[in-house]
């Protein structure tokens, strides 16, 4: 019997010293690339090394130099605004009223373009969608980028929405429609409101798939004055090819911290949730 | 018909439906057509595309570096996700469960951080880490100057791509097994039952469908990353070039944009096979 006790005790043991291990293994592997990106940026002599413990602002105020650094973040937040807005919008009306109207093979409408939004990816697609606009002469235009990355987010936020369209009581609206209101207004001030967390979440989807979105911008953007954050780290070298370490760092940072905040928020307020075709 | 018109019904989906029908069905339409035409940027071909027929599928074929790419690509996707992320995300998923919250916690972070930092930051993350001379990995590893992007440029990807992606499996997997009873856990312990047991016979029923799901997903994502050419440029000597990056290279870099679109389109059906797999297995598990 002591035996047998002891067995079991010195099995308990093990398994959690190679629990922790495996723990251990597993943090220094995935915290290991991230540690530059913390130290760097205070760094006195950036470079590819991690730096020895030093503290300086420095590096920020070449950030701030920089012609291109701050407009570029700039460049993200109006094209991932903008994008999140008309998807949230086009998005939403379109789960609206498939939601609310009965139309023969809306099912199958639905699963046909959450089909093919999963197969003609930025990658797949990158031949036609580079000479469509290279022939309506839309290159370097901002909008008709804005419309090119709003087109591939519909079908998921669509599919994404009308589960939460089917979830208002119709009640709501019939009342509201007593009282004289148009489609439009039920659906501004009576439905919204319900299916805010919803339209919330495709907001900040479409936020984070836009603002980390390199191909497309890459392809479909010339001007140095137009590129998006995740295009322009691409030109913070030297003449030689030497990476300007200051300004990369200091960059990445800045960067980083918009996504990881709206992480952070979505996660508090709604925790996370799986919907297919999801990638934050 | 809810007091709302087929007519406004219609308006509402218009915008929607015609932003699709031009960014991702034209495309796909598009991309058929001009993959039977010899269309280059410059050059003759540029002004009057010609008619080849099928000859740039041929060509596709017959080019070794084609070839070259489709291996190179099932092996990133096979290793990295297939076998990496999922059995990586699965392992932390079901162990760490057992761990002390703070460690749980710690864990989690870090992995999640690596899933939702910008492509282009953590492209540069890597630089610094596998870099020649004053990288992370060589100071610690005690090997300066050993050129991992230049030397196993297959493996590092593999292995980018697994520290890239991991946290999905992971959170999946995390919400899978929170589904498993415990009663029926209870009960294979009472019998006797070990951990092998337990999984095969009790854990693995519950989460077929969260396996099957993930892995499809993962696969579908990895297949068309473009990440790839940001840390490798698909080199040296093309021993990273997966099919996107094979596609912009001879179509956007190269010009020869009916020959990029004939391989685009291979791309588009291969999309279209993993996504009906896909939408089969929601469809037999949703009903």
């Amino acid at each position: 019997m002591r035996r047998i006790l002891g067995d079991a005790v010195v099995r308990h043991v093990l398994s959690r010293l190679l629990l922790y291990l495996f723990a251990g293994l597993v943090l220094v592997f995935f915290a290991l690339p991230l540690l530059w990106l913390v130290l760097t940026p205070f760094a006195r002599t950036p470079s590819f090394r991690i730096p020895a413990p030093s503290f300086t602002l420095h590096n920020f105020r070449i950030l701030l130099d920089n012609p291109f650094a701050l407009r570029s973040i700039g460049n993200s937040l109006i094209l991932a605004g903008g994008t999140a807005l008309l998807a949230v919008v086009f998005a939403g009306t379109a789960a609206y009223a498939l939601s609310r109207v009965r139309l023969p093979g809306r099912d199958a409408l639905l699963y046909a373009i959450l089909l093919l939004s999963s197969i003609v990816t930025g990658t797949a697609a990158m031949v036609p969608i580079f000479l469509m606009l290279f022939q309506l002469h839309l290159i370097d235009n901002r909008l008709a980028l804005i419309l090119v990355l709003t087109g591939g987010l519909l079908p998921s936020a669509m599919f994404i929405l009308k589960d939460f369209m089917d979830t208002v009581p119709k009640s709501y609206e019939e009342s509201a429609r007593v009282f004289g209101a148009s489609p439009l207004q039920i659906l501004r001030h009576v439905v919204a409101p319900v299916v805010r967390p919803g339209l919330a979440t495709i907001a900040v989807w479409a936020v984070v798939q836009v603002w980390g979105n390199f191909l497309l911008p890459y392809i479909l953007l010339q001007q140095q004055t137009k590129q998006p954050a995740a295009v322009i780290m691409y030109t913070f070298y030297d003449e030689g090819g030497q990476p300007n370490f200051a300004l990369i760092s200091t960059f990445s940072l800045l960067y980083s911290v918009p996504v990881v905040a709206a992480y952070l928020l979505v996660n508090r307020r709604y925790g996370f949730r799986f919907q297919g075709g999801i990638k934050g | 018909m809810a007091g709302l018109g087929v007519g406004r019904a219609v308006l509402f989906v218009v915008p929607a439906l015609a932003l699709i029908a031009a960014f991702l069905v034209f495309p796909a339409l598009w991309t058929l057509y001009l993959g039977v035409l010899k269309y280059d940027v410059t050059g003759s071909n540029a002004a009057a595309p010609e008619f080849v027929g099928l000859h740039n599928y041929t060509d596709a074929l017959a080019d070794p570096q084609f070839a070259n790419s489709v291996l190179l690509t099932l092996a990133f996707v096979g290793l990295s996700a297939v076998i990496g992320q999922n059995g990586l995300g699965f392992l932390l998923a079901a162990t760490l469960r057992r761990a002390a919250g703070w460690v749980r916690t710690l864990v989690n972070a870090t992995v999640l951080l690596s899933w939702i930092l910008p492509g282009t930051v953590v492209v540069f993350l890597w630089q610094a880490l596998l870099d020649r001379n004053g990288g992370t990995l060589n100071a610690l590893l005690g090997t300066p100057g050993a050129a991992w992007t230049l030397d196993h440029p297959l493996a590092t990807i593999v292995v980018f791509n697994v520290w890239r992606g991991t946290a999905f499996s992971m959170l999946l997997y995390s919400a899978a097994l929170d589904a498993v009873p415990t009663s029926h856990l209870e009960t294979a312990r009472l019998y006797g039952s070990g951990p092998l047991r337990t999984f095969r016979d009790v854990v693995l029923p519950h989460i077929r469908g969260h396996i099957l799901t993930n892995t499809l997903l993962i696969t579908l994502w990895t297949f068309n990353d473009f990440t790839p050419y940001m840390l490798t440029g698909g080199g040296p000597d093309h021993r990273s070039e997966t099919l996107p990056v094979y596609v912009y290279r001879t179509s956007i870099e190269g010009g020869q944009l009916g020959f990029g679109s004939a391989i685009s389109l291979i791309m588009l059906v291969i999309n279209l096979v993993i996504a009906l797999f896909y939408l089969r297995l929601l469809r037999r598990r949703g009903g």
